[in-house]
């Protein structure tokens, strides 16, 4: 069996070429949307981008209920890169949606959305997370706190993802439907290779900062044992 | 350029500076982790030729 380790450039050679195919395809193959236009195109990064920051913080809720349930070896540093991941495509999100929604509604942000209101709630919950665990010494302790938040946190993740179905105003557009995706064939296969290559770029990344985390422990491990 | 095409541009490189931003603070990482095992490369060195003299 190949060790995490030795999948790592090939995870990486299949986020590059994904980026670049989604990339490529955005701006040559999917099709000016007839309503919003240019600014459209924002949609094919920034909703791959939240649906990846939703499943960081689904891996890290899992790893920390795999840490209380089955004490797996591992599993609350997993957690932690997992929802530190989460955090920086949760910024993304919402830095590109303030970009889309100035470019469509002519305002950077507005609270009368549950769906951003509620995506931020689950950004700064999360970023809260960060405070917990660096104000407890490491430790069992300390991984416990660390992964009760975060199996609390997914919780919000559903409220979050629903909220646009549930909201009253309807500014936020809703784009998958129980009717399937109010799109075109062309417009569908491009969000799904975006989609892809976020997440494949979010796997890649998360596998290199365990890498670096593992090894930093590791080293501390024999700076003591040579001490 | 039009307004749509500043707002996709805007979005597309707050993306990409976005993950450059992380690969660098990796880098910087990396670079320590690199300088530490060679603090200890020579530590271990060192502890040989003691134990041998």
């Amino acid at each position: 069996m190949s060790s995490p380790n030795s999948r790592l450039p090939a995870l990486a050679a299949l986020a590059l070429g994904l980026v670049a195919a989604a990339t490529a395809l955005v701006f040559f193959f999917a099709p000016l949307d007839a309503d919003q236009g240019l600014s459209q195109k924002i949609f094919y990064f920034h909703v791959p981008i939240a649906l990846t920051a939703y499943a960081c913080f689904g891996w890290g809720a899992w790893k920390a209920l795999l840490h209380l349930w089955k004490r797996e070896p591992g599993a609350d540093l997993e957690s932690y890169v997992a929802i530190h991941q989460g955090v920086i495509f949760g910024a993304l999100t919402l830095l590109t949606g303030s970009i889309w929604a100035r470019a469509s509604w002519g305002v950077w942000w507005t609270w009368s959305s549950n769906q951003l209101v509620l995506f931020l709630v689950l950004f700064l919950f999360y970023c809260a997370y960060f405070m917990l665990r660096f104000s407890v010494d490491p430790g069992p302790q300390r991984a416990n706190f660390s992964a009760v938040y975060a199996l609390f946190g997914v919780a919000l993740i559903p409220v979050s993802f629903l909220a646009i179905r549930l909201a009253s105003d309807f500014i936020h557009p809703t784009v998958f439907t129980s009717a399937g995706p109010q799109m075109s064939a062309k417009m569908f296969f491009t969000f799904c290779v975006c989609l892809a290559a976020m997440l494949s770029l979010a796997a890649t990344l998360n596998a290199v900062e365990l890498s670096g985390k593992r090894l930093d422990a590791r080293l501390r491990e024999l700076r003591e044992a040579l001490a | 350029m039009s307004s749509g095409e500043k707002y996709v541009a805007a979005a597309y490189l707050v993306v990409l500076v976005g993950v450059l931003a992380y690969v660098l603070i990796i880098a910087t990482k990396l670079a320590r982790l690199e300088r530490e095992v060679g603090e200890l490369a020579e530590l271990a060195k060192r502890r040989k030729a003691e134990s041998r003299g």
